[in-house]
């Protein structure tokens, strides 16, 4: 007989859904099957039943190949690392829970190391926005229970938040909503034909990379000022056209995503929608949200922000926290060498960096706590693999509007295997130890 | 078995009615005993020439959660020449009006503060107010879960269902692990999910067709009903506007009628809070002044009802509350950025920085209403002292605004430092005030009152044995001649602060991160079918997670301290 787990949280991205229902083995050993998950959240639990997963930590050798070492020789070698380090980067934390990072933390405060999250190459742009103008926006129901007015900006949830539109944006009936998609107006801004596009009322087909443009010109068009003929490819009646619907709107909300926030003006433009949003709070009632992509980006923010103040790209090493992208980003601490070790956690640059980046990872003492074959994992002197949080081990993540929700264990990790936590807390007290000398 | 005993101080406890005597304080187990208790091992601590009071308990101030944490990430300003490394026995801690969670037990306990309440929880957001508190080292804490503009409560009381309003108080209360019943702007932040809001007591909230009157005393009747330690907290509605006493005053009036029943000892049925931004006459910025005297009168007289300040301390703060509506019209006001998040089914919330310049006549105003309030009470077991934090100051400011309470030299000096003086002073009545508040007066309004309105006053807020052992000691000689600045001296970095039985400060340096404990109360109630059903429905239909996935399991709450009620009948 099998076992059926309900309201399973989905470890993949922002969207965080909790509505899964898990079909466990008697023994509780092997995921069976797996309902209402998108399908890169069901692969995300199967693929913790991979026949080919690593389950020991490796150390790459001189010439390429992996060595398995034991969890003890694992944790000596991070500690080591970290404390010989005079700057590590301690990259990563948002494919973890927040119990994990806050362990992480307190390594990083011990060791002096730079704490940043996959923020700093997605929506790190966004919070940097926020900082200059505020950021006025709502949880996810309100958008299933009042919004009428929907607008995708330079993101495509069609395939990277796939259940977004059915539970929260475009399909559901709410309390104030009870037609569900027939209530909405649904607004895409994209240079692509995507399918979210295919599927809006409204398709602003923009020029690539003339966001800050469209996004002043509905501004301008608010005002009834005057416009000229095309911005950024777009007619003018059709600008007059979308501000009026939004305008007319009883509740409305723009959701954005990397073509935005890493396209050309970037935290600019940002700011700019942000300030549209805010004019719109004039005429109606409007929100923004970023579509934030790791399940747990949110979450390394937030305890990052009660812990130390800041969101991300946070600097430890001279004794006191200190924030400033540009300078204490990983990237640019990477590509200017400023850095002598690098521990990553959750994320994957290797994959996400610029070459440039990544080169400069493979050349130093690098650490890898990862429960797949990744990219950064081929490239770092120890990987070391670790339980699925959502699937084998559970702890708080936080979706893309700041709720937090307390990811499930379905199933025991392979024997042997540590989670994240575990891991973390072995190297804090290892380094309590080596630092008990100084 | 740890024994302590704190010899010769002048001890101020208003529970034992112990007015500076000298006296000794014996400590075992965490507990106040009687001296002759403890064995000669006990170890002594000398406060001769000093004051000792028990710890502070802080009724109301935003120090955990989303709003706060937004507040923490979007002002990176905030930080700035704030931060102290990590020392053996602390972390790195930094940030002015939105301190990180470290700094915050840290800062409460250097001051003598062990308890403190989280003033706003929505409830969706109740597990990150619960990660933060568990990040919160030394100090106590409980948070006040909001239900002015919750569905259910909406629902229930427009159709006078008071039964079900109570048997969903204690399914939330049990479920965000909250302390108490909190109204914030009733039915105008649930008008604010359309931009719209409720400013008098009876404007109708859209939809839900209920007024804010009505909101209010169901919130009271329910919370008498079940017999809560604390009673309804509330944030009145049109916070912060020129003219907005007459509100103040007609909701005040609702309490009327109501006798507070509990077995906490606690007597009021309402807590007026940060009543500083709701006292204000006028009807722009141009001609606004205090209505302190009308609102004072009042309270003076009704004695169900106790408040607490909001005294505005004169810095650039951050502001930030469940009034949503009330954050928009700020950010208009002064155009600095704004935050916002509405939370479905239950709240909003706001943020906005704001800058009390003394340069700026209607903040001078401000400043004197705040101080006015504590000034004018009559019986200060029924005023607190509180900046809202950190709406009108930041809680570090308290032995700044103990230092003006206690001295009319002090008020003199910060009067005559203000731009439009002159013209304060016409729209005020600090000038004419010539009351001193005594440490006695401070001990009832930072300790023994507070602990007293939340139901605590048998374990919080005095020296008697059976109470736990939260002991400051103060290094001020009430004896001696003084100048006004060495009340904040004092005050801002006590001698020795002992949390239950564990020495966590000595000398204003932090020795320990004690054993703090997560306050919440269980309210027992009779199986309530309908109202399960009612939640189930919900949550299937309206919210965007899942019931089971909405409790805030133990886990978050690692060292509870569960207060029981029983109202089964």
């Amino acid at each position: 007989m099998s076992k059926s787990v309900t309201d399973v949280i989905c470890p993949f991205c922002g969207t965080l859904c909790d509505d899964l229902e898990v079909i466990v083995s008697d023994d509780g050993k092997k995921i069976e099957d797996i309902y209402n998950a998108c399908a890169i959240g069901a692969e995300k639990f199967m693929h913790a039943q991979a026949p080919d997963r690593i389950k020991r930590p490796r150390m790459q050798q001189p010439d390429g190949s992996y060595k398995e070492v034991s969890y003890d020789e694992a944790v000596e070698y991070t500690a080591r690392m970290l404390y010989n380090a005079k700057k590590p980067l301690m990259y990563g934390w948002s494919s973890t829970s927040c119990e994990a990072q806050s362990v992480g933390h307190e390594i990083a405060e011990k060791v002096g190391a730079i704490v940043d999250n996959t923020a700093t190459v997605c929506h790190g742009t966004t919070l940097i926005a926020v900082q200059d103008v505020g950021i006025p926006s709502c949880t996810l129901g309100e958008i299933k229970n009042r919004a009428d007015r929907i607008i995708f900006w330079g993101c495509n949830p069609c395939h990277a938040h796939p259940r977004h539109q059915s539970r929260y944006s475009v399909f559901p009936r709410g309390f104030f909503t009870n037609k569900g998609h027939m209530n909405r107006k649904v607004i895409v801004v994209d240079p692509r034909v995507t399918d979210t596009a295919k599927l809006a009322d409204y398709h602003y087909q923009i020029e690539q990379g003339r966001d800050f443009e469209l996004l002043s010109a509905f501004r301008v068009a608010l005002r009834n000022e005057p416009l000229p003929e095309t911005v950024a490819g777009i007619p003018r009646e059709k600008i007059i056209e979308g501000a009026e619907v939004m305008k007319s709107g009883r509740f409305g909300i723009i959701f954005f995503g990397m073509g935005v926030t890493q396209s050309l003006s970037k935290n600019h433009n940002i700011d700019n929608a942000i300030m549209l949003t805010k004019d719109l709070n004039e005429f109606t009632k409007f929100s923004i949200m970023a579509m934030r992509g790791h399940y747990n980006v949110t979450g390394s923010g937030q305890v990052l922000g009660w812990q130390f103040g800041y969101p991300f790209s946070v600097d430890l090493s001279r004794g006191f926290a200190r924030y400033n992208p540009g300078e204490t980003s990983s990237n640019d601490l990477l590509r200017r060498g400023e850095v002598d070790a690098v521990f990553v956690l959750g994320s994957d640059p290797g994959a996400h960096f610029p070459i440039s980046s990544v080169r400069k990872i493979a050349q130093l003492p690098s650490v890898c706590v990862d429960p797949h074959i990744t990219p950064t994992s081929e490239i770092s002197k120890l990987h070391v693999p670790v339980a699925f949080v959502g699937v084998e081990v559970g702890g708080n993540c936080y979706r893309m509007d700041n709720v937090p929700i307390e990811a499930r264990k379905v199933v025991d990790p392979p024997e042997g295997v540590l989670t994240d936590v575990e891991f973390l807390t072995r190297v804090n007290a290892r380094l309590d130890q080596l630092m008990g000398g100084k | 078995m740890t024994e302590y005993i704190i010899r010769n101080g002048f001890v101020f406890d208003p529970t034992q009615g112990i007015k500076g005597d000298k006296a000794d304080i014996a400590v075992k187990d965490g507990k106040i005993v009687k001296s002759t208790e403890v064995s000669s091992k006990a170890k002594t601590v000398d406060a001769s020439g000093k004051t000792v009071m028990a710890g502070a308990v802080e009724i109301h101030a935003h120090i955990a959660g989303p709003k706060v944490n937004e507040g923490r990430n979007y002002r990176p300003e905030d930080k700035l020449f704030t931060y102290k490394p990590k020392s053996a026995s602390s972390r790195m801690a930094g940030g002015f009006s939105i301190p990180t969670t470290f700094k915050t037990g840290y800062e409460y306990a250097r001051m003598g503060y062990t308890t403190a309440m989280e003033a706003a929880m929505p409830p969706l957001y109740a597990r990150h107010v619960h990660e933060e508190i568990k990040d919160t080292p030394i100090i106590d804490e409980g948070a006040y879960p909001v239900f002015g503009n919750n569905w259910f409560v909406l629902e229930y009381l427009k159709n006078r269902e008071i039964e079900n309003t109570c048997a969903y108080i204690s399914w939330l209360l049990e479920a965000s692990k909250g302390y108490a019943v909190k109204v914030v702007n009733p039915g105008g932040t649930e008008a604010w999910g359309w931009g719209l809001n409720c400013l008098t007591i009876d404007d109708p909230v859209p939809y839900f067709d209920i007024t804010p009157r009505e909101i209010v005393t169901g919130l009271i009747e329910a919370n008498e009903t079940l017999g809560l330690p604390h009673s309804v907290h509330i944030h009145q509605n049109s916070l912060g506007n020129p003219g907005n006493y007459t509100v103040t005053l007609d909701t005040l009036k609702l309490a009327e009628g109501f006798r507070a029943k509990n077995k906490f000892g606690r007597e009021q049925v309402l807590h007026s809070t940060h009543l500083q931004f709701h006292s204000y006459g006028g009807d722009s910025w141009a001609n606004f002044e205090s209505k302190s005297k009308e609102v004072m009168d009042y309270v003076n007289k009704q004695k169900n009802i106790t408040i607490d300040t909001g005294c505005v301390t004169l810095d650039e703060t951050t502001t930030m509350t469940a009034d949503g509506p009330f954050e928009h019209h700020l950010t208009e006001l002064n155009h600095l950025k704004w935050a916002n998040v509405d939370v479905e089914l239950e709240t909003a919330a706001g943020i906005v920085p704001y800058i009390y310049s003394p340069d700026i006549k209607v903040c001078e105003i401000q400043w004197a209403i705040g101080l006015e309030l504590a000034l004018m009470a009559k019986d200060p077991m029924r005023c607190f002292i509180t900046t809202d934090h950190p709406n009108a100051g930041p809680f570090t400011r308290y032995p700044r605004i103990i230092k003006w309470l206690m001295s009319a030299e002090a008020r003199k000096k910060q009067i005559e430092s203000f731009k439009h003086g002159a013209k304060m002073v016409e729209a005020t009545h600090i000038a004419g005030i010539d009351r001193e508040l005594s440490l006695y007066d401070i001990a009832q309004m930072t300790r023994a009152g507070p602990a007293k309105a939340l139901g605590l006053s048998h374990q919080y807020g005095g020296l008697a044995p059976g109470m736990d052992a939260d002991i400051v000691v103060y290094d001020f000689n009430p004896e001696k001649p003084h100048k006004p600045e060495d009340i904040e001296k004092a005050f801002s970095a006590a001698a020795y602060v002992m949390k239950t039985g564990v020495p966590v400060v000595i000398n204003g340096e932090i020795v320990s991160n004690g054993n703090k404990r997560t306050l919440w109360v269980k309210a027992k109630v009779n199986e309530n079918p309908q109202v399960m059903r009612d939640i189930r429905d919900k949550f299937l239909k309206y919210y965007s997670v899942t019931q089971a996935n909405y409790d805030v399991s133990s886990h978050f709450v690692p060292n509870p301290h569960v207060i029981e009620v029983d109202a089964t009948h």
